[in-house]
This record gives structure tokens, C-alpha cells and sequence, in this order.
């Protein structure tokens, strides 16, 4: 396992505790009778619904989906990025119609990923309300987006970045600030 | 994980003679995500190619082809040109070349591209700054045909490494046998060649040194994990080459006698149009192991994937 760059901000434990309040924020901010799905943004927002969704069936008993959202075709910024990376499949097995979404992603930063997940998501169906849970809100917004829940505000320099890693994708849980305040 | 790192490399399809065997698996993981789009309940278009230019350049017919690039740029949201060969200045006695340039002077994104010479699309991607992608040049190639076909194959069995693959028709004219060629031998598919010794050329052996030719078709059935029928093209000549369509019938024609040789869940493929009763019966093509429309349905998933990928190239253009 290579060793994780920059500064430490959640080892596991701490990561792990962020995502147990987190999915109890969702459940307060939820009504009894409200149908919910979670659908985590590739790579990192769908392990990261899985583990949310894992927490809420526990917590509450009530069923918690979860579905996969890949935004790479919605960006706004394909032809700035070196070369076309491959897109792996949406799966979304399940209604939107009259549901509640909970759109998960790891870090919210300018906001563009999740304009680009709604576009994404809105293709496939009309759901009631759609909500947005992150980890880490680090700030830096470019468009008119905030999260409905959050785990963790980071204070953040411009240059610097926010990485969260995890186990399904990185090897190992934490989370890290990279280059210089 | 490789896959995260791995980027399209090529600016142009001309054919699958370039692609490497990690070039076609990105095509077809691709085209798998492309497959999920076309099956949504409600939205099958992506912003992904939004403000593109595609010109689609026809200089022989073909309806298949051209619906399903173009259904498969609309599922994109590009903006399609149809350019007929019979209404253009061609018929005025222009050059390709001054066509080329002609396009090019209006700055498309990418052009698609039928034409009866080899290598006109070589010629053209050497005057033009858009990507080019053949659909099909004379007896030479045609990768998305094979791409599809290859799609349609994993989507069956998984994989393509080791399968069987009989094709059977006139080879000596099939631009799909020649990119079926390339890709299944590149990815490790055991080929055999079927069809009357006039219409088996002898020096494709020296391309294909690993493919069997042969006339007997009855003896190779049994092996095989699919059979790819071809058209029997009288248009381009294939009837000089034959004694008659009736001995034709008799000894190449997948009929049900035929079926009961190979194995029971032996994949049926052919690239259309068909004509029933001729290479291939109607009990055939409309029977359990015809995956004939599935090839279509693949086609626009796949050339989804490759104008997708041809449109976001990086660094220098690989010829």
C-alpha cells in the first residue's frame, strides 16, 4: 500500500465516526414516510452511499438503496481534461419517481460535479426532492450548490486539495490535505 | 487499476489493422456504458458530444450503417451534416480532395465516411483537421461492423479469447471479414474461413496466418461457438464467381439440416440485410440462436463509443 501524500485530517476512525453522524443527519432530516435512495457519484461518492446506506438500515430499519451515477458524459469540462477517460456504466435499478434522492459524494468543492450529477440524474427520472450528503465541504464554490449534509468543513487554501481515500478504491480510509496553505 | 489510467490513443478509425487489443476492450467496455444510455426508461440522449460538428459523407448507399451512426450521434447531441454523394458537387466532376478541403473549410469535428476505393479515408484524414471514421471502404474495412460483431460475441460468451468463429459467404469481397480478421485474431478468437474455392482467396493466408480456410462447411460446424453469414453481394460481381446460386444453396446455406450439427447454443450472426432462402433460411434467422437483431441494437452503443472517444484526443494524432 503506497503511503498517503500531505497531511492527515481523518484517520479511519475519525472517517468512520464522520460517516455515522453523517447517515444520522440524513435520517433527522428525513420524513417517517418519505421514500429514499442514495446514489453515489463515481469512484469514491459509491462506496461511500454504500457504507451511508449500511448506517441507515441499521439505524432505522428502513430499506436504503443504493444506485451508481457516472457523470463523465455530463462535464463541462471534457476537452480541457488529457485525454477521454473510459465511462463506466450508470446503474440506477430502481424508480426515481416519487422518491427522495440523497446524492453522495466525497468532496464538494466548486460545485460542478454535482450541477453535472443532476443533470445526469434528472435523465432518469423525476424524483420529489433530491438532497446532496458529502463528507468533506471544503469550500470553493464556482456555482450556486451547498450540501444538505455534511460531515466535515474543511478550511482549505485555494491550491490546496482535498483527497479522501477509501478502502474499496484506495486501500485504506482517511482523509488527507495535499500542497501547501 | 491499469483501466483508470489507460486513454484512447488514436485520432482517426480508419480500420482495425491499428487497434491494439487494449484499444478494442476500451471500445467495447466503452460501448457498454453507451448500451446503458440507449436502455434508459426515459432520457437515451447525453450531452456528451453537445456543440460537435459531425458530417456524415455517404458515397455509396447504405441505410443500416448511416441510421445507426446517425441514431448513435443523436443519443450524443451532436450536430449531424448528411452529405449525399448523388446531390453533391462530386457528380460535377470535384475531386475527394477538393471535397476534403471544402469540409474542411467549414471546420467539422469529426467525419463519418463510406467510400468504394481503399484508403480513401487515409486520404482524407491527410487534408483534413477532423477525426475520420470509416464506415466502410470497398473491400477493405470495416471496423465498426467487426466492433459490433465483437460486442454482440462477449456480450454472449464473456470473452472472446478462444472462441470458435466460422464465416461463411463470399470472402473475397467482405470488408467485414477483413475487419472481423483483425479484431477476432487480435483477440486471440479461433477463425475459419468458409466458402467455394473461388471466393476463398488463397493469399489472405499470408495475412492471417493462424485462420483455416476451407469449402467443407458440414465438417466444421460442430466446433464452432458462432457462424457469421455473409450476404451473397451479386451487386459487387460474387455471381461471376459461383456455378449458380442453387449449388450455392446446397453447400453453404444455414438451414435447419445444418443447425442440427452445431452446438445447441451456437451464435448465429450475420451483418444484414439478409435475403432469406439464399445464404441462410427463414427457420434460421428467426430461430432461438439468431442474435441478428442484437447486432444491430450493438451497433449504436459502439459507434457511440468510438465517436466519443475519437472526439477527445489527446497530445499528437496517431495515423
Amino acid at each position: 500500500m503506497p503511503a498517503a501524500p500531505g497531511q492527515c485530517q481523518l484517520d479511519a476512525a475519525q472517517m468512520a465516526e464522520a460517516i455515522e453522524r453523517l447517515a444520522l443527519d440524513i435520517l433527522r432530516g428525513l420524513r417517517p414516510d418519505e421514500t429514499f435512495v442514495l446514489v453515489g457519484i463515481r469512484s469514491r461518492g459509491l462506496p461511500l452511499a454504500e457504507r451511508l446506506a449500511l448506517a441507515l438500515r441499521e439505524t432505522s430499519g428502513r430499506p436504503a438503496p443504493v444506485g451508481a451515477l457516472d457523470i463523465t458524459l455530463y462535464r463541462d469540462d471534457l476537452t480541457e481534461k488529457a485525454g477521454t477517460p473510459i465511462v463506466r456504466p450508470t446503474e440506477i435499478p430502481f424508480t426515481l419517481r416519487d422518491r427522495t434522492v440523497i446524492l453522495v459524494d466525497d468532496v464538494l468543492f466548486t460545485g460542478r460535479t454535482i450541477r453535472a450529477a443532476l443533470d445526469a440524474l434528472l435523465d432518469h427520472g423525476r424524483p420529489n426532492r433530491v438532497a446532496l450528503a458529502v463528507l468533506i465541504d471544503r469550500g470553493g464554490r464556482e456555482l450556486p450548490i451547498q450540501a444538505d449534509f455534511t460531515g466535515r468543513l474543511l478550511e482549505v487554501g485555494d491550491d490546496q486539495r482535498v483527497s479522501v481515500r477509501i478502502q474499496e478504491v484506495d486501500g485504506e480510509d482517511g482523509v488527507f490535505i495535499e500542497g501547501r496553505a | 487499476m491499469v483501466a483508470e489510467r489507460y486513454t484512447f490513443p488514436h485520432k482517426h478509425l480508419l480500420g482495425i489493422e491499428p487497434l491494439s487489443p487494449r484499444d478494442i476492450t476500451a471500445i467495447l467496455d466503452q460501448a457498454r456504458s453507451f448500451e446503458e444510455v440507449c436502455e434508459r426508461p426515459e432520457i437515451k440522449i447525453v450531452p456528451a458530444l453537445r456543440k460537435r460538428l459531425i458530417v456524415n459523407l455517404f458515397f455509396e448507399n447504405s441505410t443500416r450503417t448511416r441510421n445507426s451512426f446517425e441514431i448513435a450521434q443523436k443519443r450524443l447531441s451532436a450536430e449531424i451534416i448528411n452529405f449525399d454523394a448523388d446531390t453533391s458537387s462530386l457528380s460535377k466532376g470535384e475531386t475527394l480532395v477538393d471535397t476534403a478541403m471544402n469540409l474542411q473549410a467549414m471546420h467539422p469535428d469529426l467525419i463519418v465516411m463510406r467510400h468504394s476505393a481503399p484508403g480513401a479515408h487515409a486520404l482524407l484524414a491527410r487534408h483534413m483537421q477532423a477525426s475520420i471514421v470509416n464506415a466502410g471502404d470497398g473491400a477493405h474495412e470495416h471496423p465498426t461492423q467487426a466492433l459490433l460483431d465483437a460486442y454482440t460475441l462477449r456480450k454472449k460468451f464473456g470473452r472472446l479469447d478462444g472462441l470458435k468463429i466460422a464465416i461463411v459467404g463470399d470472402i473475397r469481397h467482405s470488408r467485414v471479414v477483413r475487419s472481423n480478421l483483425w479484431l477476432l485474431t487480435k483477440m486471440g478468437a479461433k477463425v475459419t474461413l468458409v466458402g467455394p474455392p473461388t471466393l476463398l482467396p488463397q493469399d489472405m493466408k499470408a495475412t492471417w496466418p493462424g485462420v483455416d480456410f476451407t469449402s467443407d462447411f458440414d465438417a466444421v460446424i460442430p466446433e464452432q461457438d458462432a457462424i457469421m453469414i455473409l450476404r451473397i453481394q451479386f451487386e459487387r460481381g460474387t455471381g461471376s464467381f459461383i456455378p449458380g446460386q442453387g449449388e450455392y444453396v446446397r453447400f453453404f446455406q444455414l438451414n435447419a439440416g445444418r443447425m442440427k450439427l452445431a452446438k445447441k447454443d451456437v451464435a448465429v450472426l450475420h451483418p444484414g440485410p439478409i435475403n432469406r432462402g439464399v445464404e441462410i433460411t427463414s427457420d434460421v434467422v428467426d430461430g432461438p440462436n439468431n442474435l441478428i437483431l442484437d447486432q444491430v441494437t450493438n451497433g449504436v452503443p459502439v459507434r457511440m463509443a468510438v465517436m466519443y472517444l475519437l472526439s477527445n484526443p489527446h497530445g499528437e494524432a496517431v495515423p
